[in-house]
């Protein structure tokens, strides 16, 4: 059993009364694909970003390869470094360009020589398809390929965790596809990453492990095969049921070889 | 009391005076901004139209607005039109010409911005629906507008009723000039009262401009 | 229209405006400093500071500059602080432009969305970088339009000056058309110096404002 990357011990997080996570409980080994579904608010985002030391938490632990990520200590930002996060709304910086984008915080956090910094930025935005727009700025951008910019942003800190907040949401159908080929391909190296979704063939496929999260807690837990045919609790079932539709007309089936009169 | 001046105050018949001056620049504010939501109302729309001459009208008119003081507007109607068209025209009734100008300049370019605010397809769903363009803009576009527009048409009545205190320097009597003219009155007995005069009427204009400006404010959070 | 009067009144006028363009931009430049400050006092919601900085803004954006000018230079005096008219000028302008810069640079930095701090914060750099590279760079952008009004606007309020005994524009204006009844010619001048005054930044600004969207959002 190789030691967990990322543990979280018994998190608690709570808005004044309202408790949002109960007592979450996860290990995260190296490499491992960790997908979060569950209902609308049911905390999965609110989980995302306490990791990342966004939000303050009343209760339990987060830590990195033993070191606690504590939102108010010194070191958060040393600890934000190796836990790279991408928005649903994918949050470019409107004044910079695409490459500017990539290369800021390498250059300005981690303070790496700027010859380096640009020769990865722009293997980074060749690997996500967009190296012939590094020097657009974002509004020139679709949707698809901002989120694509803001994976290639996040993957320049050389972060040892991906946080995927719901990546896909806010665009079209066809730029979904675009976007999650990407983080196939993030998952074939071994990347380890914790993503938050709603496209259910595309968590199937990409996780090592699902987490079902529902009113705070993770209601059920287990590797995909298993969970999309058959889930063991009831309010999985009813959630996957959801995505489900039947057919409310019937209609004969044509047949294949029947010739017209 | 004394050291503050605020003693003067209450001698004899001043604080009327002072509200009665008070008055006059409520009363000079009151009929500019009536006058100017109406017109401004006609010019809004105006201005929305695509005629080349109605824009470059608009566009100077604006321009005029934007960039003249209101004072040097003040000394044009009130001492440039006697002497330019021998008609005397009284100080009070320059205020009114010179704010009205002002105001539907003002409030003409928020109508305007409010009304093409509107998204096109607030337009085409309401048409989509089967409503007249009467329908459309009784139903839809006038009531969005509206709430767009009264939080900064109310902004601009408080900008009206501070720029009133500029009509004392063509000399129409209102509070400055009376508070100037009480302070000159008791300048041997209290000269303290330039504290409590000045004060005063610092403290009438905000109480009066305050109250209207947290309304816009709280209307706009409201509505946006 | 009788050019040789106006040939005559020239140097009058043209004094008036360096007057009126000292007064005028030493307050901007003033209004700008105070308005920065009391904006990240206002952003950050520093205790104390923060409800006395709420004050100001409410006190000077809801009354006149002139009673604000008179407050200023007939009371300081009593109070044994005696001050020249000029630097009242300046200073009733460095006050009144503060409230108003203030909400301009505060409504710049509330339009920032949140997120854009959160995603800076989980790229690693600290609550100082935030501000500097992200924050304020768009923030500065986001209120150009209404610092420009406020600029323009400011320097309308210098017309006001004469009523502190300044020999500003409209002191000489009003003093010549006392003296000679030359009104219309009088009058054309003072339109002309106002124009020469605010014009430029009315054009400059819309340029910068072009150029500064351009450049920062690339549309």
């Amino acid at each position: 059993m190789t030691e967990p990357l990322l543990r979280i011990e018994h998190l608690k997080k709570a808005y004044g009364d309202n408790v949002v996570l109960k007592d979450i409980s996860v290990d995260v080994a190296p490499g491992e694909v960790i997908v979060v579904i569950g209902p609308s608010g049911c905390g999965k985002s609110t989980f995302l970003r306490c990791i990342n030391g966004l939000e303050p938490i009343q209760g339990g632990s987060v830590r990195i390869d033993g070191e606690e990520v504590d939102p108010g200590s010194k070191n958060i930002s040393k600890l934000r470094q190796r836990i790279g996060m991408v928005f649903q709304s994918y949050e470019l910086f409107p004044h910079k360009t695409v490459i500017d984008n990539v290369m800021l915080s390498p250059l300005k956090v981690q303070k790496r020589p700027k010859a380096e910094v640009k020769e990865e930025a722009l293997a980074l935005l060749e690997r996500v398809g967009l190296k012939e727009k590094a020097g657009s700025f974002p509004r020139e951008l679709s949707g698809g390929q901002k989120q694509r910019v803001a994976i290639a942003r996040a993957l320049a800190m050389q972060p040892e965790v991906l946080l995927l907040d719901e990546i896909t949401a806010a665009l079209d159908p066809e730029m979904v596809r675009e976007v999650l080929d990407v983080i196939l391909d993030l998952a074939r190296e071994g990347k380890t990453m914790i993503i938050v979704t709603h496209e259910m063939s595309f968590a199937r496929a990409v996780a090592d492990r699902v987490l079902f999260f529902d009113g705070g807690e993770i209601v059920e837990e287990d590797i995909p095969e298993r969970f999309f045919t058959a889930p063991r609790t009831e309010r999985a079932q009813k959630f996957l049921h959801t995505f489900e539709f039947e057919a409310v007309r019937e209609h004969e089936a044509a047949p294949q070889e029947q010739q017209q009169a | 009391m004394e050291l503050l001046g605020i003693d003067v105050l209450f001698k004899g018949s001043n604080m009327i005076r002072l509200l009665q001056g008070l008055w006059v620049s409520v009363e000079i504010s009151l009929i500019s901004v009536i006058i100017s939501i109406v017109l401004g109302l006609l010019f809004g729309v105006f201005m929305t139209w695509k005629n080349p001459v109605a824009k470059v009208i608009s566009r100077i008119y604006l321009e005029i607005v934007r960039i003249m003081p209101q004072l040097v507007l003040l000394f044009i109607v009130f001492f440039g039109f006697s002497s330019a068209f021998g008609v005397h025209i009284s100080a009070e009734l320059s205020a009114v010409i010179v704010f009205s100008f002002w105001g539907v300049g003002e409030m003409g370019d928020l109508v305007r911005g409010a009304l093409v605010s509107i998204p096109k397809h607030q337009y085409e769903s309401a048409e989509a629906l089967g409503m007249s363009k009467a329908q459309v803009y009784y139903h839809i576009v006038i009531p969005q507008a509206v709430r767009r527009l009264i939080p900064m048409s109310i902004n601009l009545v408080t900008r009206m009723i501070k720029t009133t205190s500029l009509v004392m320097m063509i000399g129409v009597v209102e509070v400055m000039k009376v508070g100037q003219q009480i302070i000159e009155a008791n300048r041997m007995v209290s000269p303290n009262a330039v504290f409590g005069i000045y004060g005063t009427i610092l403290l009438l204009y905000f109480l009066i401009c305050w109250p209207v400006s947290m309304l816009a404010n709280h209307l706009e959070k409201k509505w946006n | 229209m009788d050019f040789a009067a106006m040939a005559q009144y020239l140097p009058l006028y043209e004094t008036a405006m360096w007057l009126t363009l000292r007064i005028g931009w030493v307050g901007i430049i003033g209004s700008i400093v105070i308005g920065l400050v009391v904006a990240m006092v206002n952003h950050f919601k520093v205790p104390v500071l923060h409800q006395v900085c709420r004050a100001y803004v409410e006190l000077f954006r809801n009354t006149p500059l002139l009673i604000q000018l008179f407050f200023i230079y007939f009371g300081l005096p009593r109070l044994g602080l005696s001050i020249s008219a000029e630097a009242c000028g300046m200073l009733g302008v460095a006050l009144l432009g503060g409230a108003y810069m203030a909400e301009s640079f505060r409504a710049g930095l509330e339009a920032v969305e949140p997120i854009q701090t959160e995603t800076a914060l989980s790229l690693g750099m600290s609550r100082a970088q935030v501000m500097r590279l992200v924050v304020l760079p768009q923030a500065v952008t986001l209120s150009i339009q209404s610092f420009v009004a406020n600029v323009i606007f400011l320097l309308k309020e210098t017309s006001v000056f004469s009523a502190i005994s300044l020999l500003d524009l409209m002191f000489v204006a009003k003093d010549l058309i006392g003296l000679y009844y030359k009104t219309t010619e009088c009058l054309v001048m003072l339109v002309i110096f106002y124009l020469i005054i605010i014009l430029p930044v009315s054009i400059l600004g819309t340029v910068v404002e072009r150029r500064l969207r351009h450049g920062a959002f690339g549309d």
